[in-house]
Order: C-alpha cells, then sequence, then structure tokens
C-alpha cells in the first residue's frame, strides 16, 4: 500500500470513529466555528467606529481574517499527531512503537486523530471570505483563485513547519511546548490585519523571521490588485508563498536530527 | 465564625499552593499574553491614528486596559474547573458529599484557589514587563499605566475582589452543568465565546454600536472586564463607579444563588460514576 493510499486509511478510521457520535461531533463543529469567529466582531467594532485604518476597509480586513484561519485550520487538522507530540508520544514512550513500524513516522503522525470538529475554523473562515467578497472590489477571475490556493497552501506549509519545530524540540523537553502558541495561534492574531498597521520591528519578524505575511499580506495585496504600501515590487508578490516551504524544509531537517538523537523514555 | 470558615480556607489554600507549582505553564502563558498585547497594541495604535474624536476611551487608556486584561486573563471564567469534573467522573464527588461541609462553598473555595493562583504569577510578570520594563526601554507610550489618580486606585481594589467573585460564581454554573453532563467539553465550548465578548476582553463594551451598549453594560459578564478596568482609570468615576460595584456585587449574589439552586437539584439526581 502506497503512503497516499494509507493515509487515507487514517482520515478513513478517524472519521468513522468521530461517525458514531455525530451529534457531538456537530456540536463541537459548531462551538469551534463560533469561538474562532467571535474575533471579527472586535473587528467589526472597531470599524463602526473609525471607519478605515491605514487605508483598509473593513471588506478587505475580512479577506486576510478569513484567508489565515482556512490555513491554520486546515494545518491544525493534519498536524495534530506533531502537535500532542511532546505529551502524547514521547513521555509516554509511544514514539517507540511508531519507529518499530515499516513506514515512516512523518506519515503515522500526520495520519493521527483528524478532528472533523476543527473543519468549524475552515467554514468560519470561508464565511469570511464571502462577506469579504461583498463588501470590497475582490475580482475572483482565475489567477485570483489560484493565487487563493497557493498562498493557502503555503501557509499550511509554514503553521505545520513550525508545528514540526515544536514536537523537535519535545524530543529535549519532554513535553509539548506551549510557547510555539505564539506563533501558531498568536500568528494568526497578527496575520489577519494587513501588514502596514504594525511597528516596523514586528513587520520585520513577521517576514523575515517567521514568514507570514509572505503567505498571508502579500499575495493578499495580489489578489486585491493592490501595490504594497509599503513599496514591495508587484513581481514579488505571487512568490512570496514560497518562503513557507522553506519553512517547512528548515523544520524537517530539524526533526530529523531530532528523531537521530531520539532516546526512548518509556518503560 | 473562624473554625466556621476553616476548612473552606484550607481548600483555598491547598488549591493555590498546589497550582503556583506550574511555573513552566505561567510561563507560558506570559509569553503569549505578550504577543497578544503588542499585537492589540499596535492595531488599536493604528485605528486611533486616523480618527481619535471617534474614540470612546483614550489611546493611553485603551493600552492599560488591553494589559490589566492580558494581566488578569486567567481569572476570566472560560473553563469549568477541570478537577470537578474529574470528581464526578471518577465518582470522587461521593468523598465531596460526605465532608460536614457545604458542598457549593466547599468547591467555589476551591475553584477560587485554582483561579487566584493561576492569575498572580502571570500578572505579577505583566506588570513586571508591560509596566515597569516597557517605560524603562523608551516605549512610554505603549506602557500599563498606574491607576488614574487615589481614588481609582482605591476603588479598583474592591472592583478586582468583585470581579473575582464574580468569576468564581460563573465557573461554579458552568461546574454543575459539568456535573450533569459529565463532560466538560460542551460547557467550555459554549462558555468560551460568551465570556470574550460579553466581558469587555475582545474590545471594551463602549466601542461597540450605540444602541447596544445600554443592555452590555447592564449584563453581568460587564462586571468581568469592563467595569473594574474603567474604574481603574477613572473612566468611571464617583457615583458612576459606585454603579459599577453595585453591579458587580448584585450579579455575584444572583448568581451564587442561582448556582445553589441548580446545584441542589442535581445533586439530588445525581448518579455516582466510577467503582
Amino acid at each position: 500500500m502506497n503512503a497516499f493510499r494509507l493515509y487515507g486509511r487514517y482520515v478513513s478510521v478517524s472519521i468513522r470513529a468521530q461517525a458514531q457520535y455525530p451529534a457531538a461531533t456537530l456540536l463541537l463543529t459548531a462551538g469551534h466555528f463560533v469561538a474562532t469567529a467571535i474575533e471579527i466582531l472586535g473587528v467589526y467594532a472597531l470599524f463602526h467606529r473609525f471607519g478605515q485604518v491605514r487605508g483598509w476597509s473593513f471588506g478587505e480586513v475580512a479577506l486576510f481574517y478569513g484567508l489565515i484561519n482556512i490555513t491554520f485550520s486546515i494545518a491544525d487538522i493534519l498536524t495534530r499527531g506533531f502537535d500532542v507530540f511532546g505529551t502524547d508520544f514521547v513521555r509516554t514512550g509511544a514514539f517507540d512503537r511508531l519507529l518499530l513500524r515499516p513506514r515512516t513516522a512523518t506519515l503515522q503522525l500526520i495520519g493521527y486523530d483528524i478532528r472533523l470538529s476543527r473543519l468549524g475554523r475552515t467554514l468560519q473562515g470561508l464565511a469570511m471570505v464571502v462577506l469579504a467578497t461583498g463588501l470590497a472590489p475582490i475580482d475572483w477571475d482565475p489567477p485570483a483563485v489560484a493565487l487563493a490556493v497557493w498562498a493557502v497552501a503555503g501557509g499550511v506549509a509554514l503553521f505545520s513547519g513550525i508545528i514540526v519545530l515544536q514536537a523537535t524540540l519535545s524530543f529535549w523537553t519532554i513535553e509539548s511546548l506551549e510557547v510555539v502558541n505564539v506563533l501558531t495561534y498568536g500568528g494568526v492574531q497578527a496575520a489577519q490585519y494587513p501588514l502596514n498597521i504594525y511597528a516596523g520591528w514586528f513587520r520585520k519578524v513577521l517576514t523575515f523571521g517567521v514568514p507570514l505575511a509572505c503567505v498571508a499580506y502579500y499575495p493578499v495585496l495580489a489578489i486585491l490588485k493592490k501595490p504594497d504600501p509599503l513599496g514591495a515590487p508587484d513581481w514579488i508578490l505571487p512568490f512570496t508563498p514560497l518562503a513557507g516551504f522553506a519553512f517547512l524544509a528548515l523544520s524537517f531537517l530539524a526533526w530529523r536530527a531530532g528523531v537521530a538523537r531520539y532516546a526512548s523514555t518509556g518503560s | 465564625m473562624k473554625a466556621l470558615l476553616r476548612p473552606y480556607v484550607a481548600a483555598f489554600r491547598a488549591r493555590f499552593l498546589l497550582m503556583l507549582q506550574y511555573r513552566v505553564a505561567a510561563l507560558a502563558g506570559f509569553a503569549t499574553q505578550c504577543w497578544w498585547g503588542a499585537v492589540k497594541i499596535m492595531v488599536y495604535a493604528a485605528f486611533y491614528e486616523a480618527a481619535v474624536v471617534a474614540a470612546p476611551i483614550s489611546l493611553p487608556n485603551v493600552i492599560t486596559y488591553t494589559w490589566l486584561g492580558q494581566a488578569f486573563l486567567a481569572l476570566l471564567p472560560w473553563v469549568a474547573d477541570p478537577e470537578v469534573g474529574m470528581a464526578i467522573r471518577t465518582g470522587g464527588v461521593g468523598y465531596d458529599r460526605l465532608r460536614p461541609l457545604d458542598t457549593y462553598s466547599y468547591w467555589y473555595a476551591r475553584t477560587l484557589g485554582w483561579v487566584v493562583a493561576r492569575a498572580l504569577p502571570r500578572a505579577l510578570l505583566m506588570f513586571a514587563a508591560a509596566g515597569i520594563a516597557l517605560p524603562l526601554v523608551g516605549f512610554d507610550a505603549w506602557a500599563w499605566r498606574p491607576p488614574s489618580g487615589t481614588e481609582a486606585a482605591l476603588l479598583f481594589v474592591p472592583a478586582l475582589a468583585l470581579m473575582i467573585m464574580l468569576g468564581v460564581a460563573v465557573l461554579m454554573l458552568a461546574n454543575v452543568v459539568v456535573a450533569a453532563s459529565l463532560n466538560e467539553r460542551g460547557v467550555n465550548a459554549v462558555l468560551m465565546p460568551l465570556v470574550v465578548f460579553f466581558s469587555g476582553s475582545l474590545v471594551p463594551l463602549d466601542f461597540f454600536p450605540d444602541t447596544m451598549r445600554p443592555f452590555l453594560h447592564a449584563q453581568p459578564l460587564a462586571g468581568l472586564v469592563d467595569i473594574p478596568f474603567r474604574i481603574y482609570f477613572a473612566d468611571l468615576r464617583g457615583l458612576a463607579a459606585l454603579e459599577g460595584l453595585a453591579l458587580q456585587a448584585a450579579w455575584t449574589l444572583v448568581l451564587v444563588g442561582l448556582g445553589r439552586f441548580v446545584m441542589g437539584r442535581m445533586m439530588r439526581s445525581l448518579e455516582m460514576q466510577g467503582g
């Protein structure tokens, strides 16, 4: 069985398990939808008072908001195994069992516990993109759609990279580090607004440190067909999501180094 | 009186000291809250620069509001006490019922200890960072400011106490629902967005459209963030501040009464789990 079919099996097992409790799954999904959508009310309240922020309208910010939420929700679904890796695999010694199986640990971890309830955030993000389309002049021609998909793919790679790094650190710390939430949930929070409203040092962090701006701000500028108020040339905007894949590649290099030095903790 | 209170004080102390052990969790929470606070403040600053007149609260006050909110985030009642859920599932609640104590007060004291111990180290760290370190490195404009005057400082003490007691009263209602449904996920999923929105933790309640303001200021959750923090920077002062305190106290009493009532009904039909 090839890796893709095996992953399909993992997905179907997870879904069937959750389908045993349809009401609970639906309620959790709805709860996740509401919990992640609440933030837009705050954004709306600010726009209601002030009208605009550095030239951005509510509709345009809703597009940033929607796309980054879709992006994060997909990464969240794919990387659950890495997210709980320290607590559920390293500390318990369960990782030993993964290593004994004739498949890569990565495949087994991304197939671990695919949570349908997280689709609540995906749906919420999609709803915001629809709202944005109604409010702002967004022309969803094929290049714009392709660009959105490409940006989301780059973002999924970036968030996955962050969570893989978190898992890698747990080879040393023997537990999942919650501090990484700063970059995941905090990253979503920061990328909900266009980059040019932040202070200079923070823009540098978001572009060159953890390249969130490369998967959210720059490609969305290209979708809105707006020139960058900070002066990045137009031609570079569609290429920026590559940074997300580069980040993921580096994370997996670190991951491999971690696996190589792994010494079991279990009994 | 003292002898009567002693078991509850002991329950509070035990839980408080236990929770203080979790230093790594406190540091992680602190780092996350610094990031959150910084992002929120930059967003406010950007909005304010175009139209200051439109704002119901001045920028320095909104910044202080944001830091206070991050510092006291762990006081907000958005997850039911996990130990209550555990006691229900393991049957440990049986022991709680056998103690010669009032179960509501006993759980209230323990939940209070849990909440305060989680909040205290984070609040101190946040004050050191946003109140002392930020002005020292030259970010005066972004700093957490001291209370606006002696009156505000004196009024903030009871406001903070009531904020904590109100929050625990809300949590006790959540605890009862957890006990009745044997599961905390549902309650937490509902509680979190409600508290974030209605307390003013998301944005100060005055930012919402004017037509909603009378309702938003009167509902119980305003006493968790909006009222105490506006007392801190004297946006509510004099009679208005006293009204705010009265509202906090009244809602605390109502919610405690309601909590005792539903808990009494729940306990009558409680089925023991575990073995």
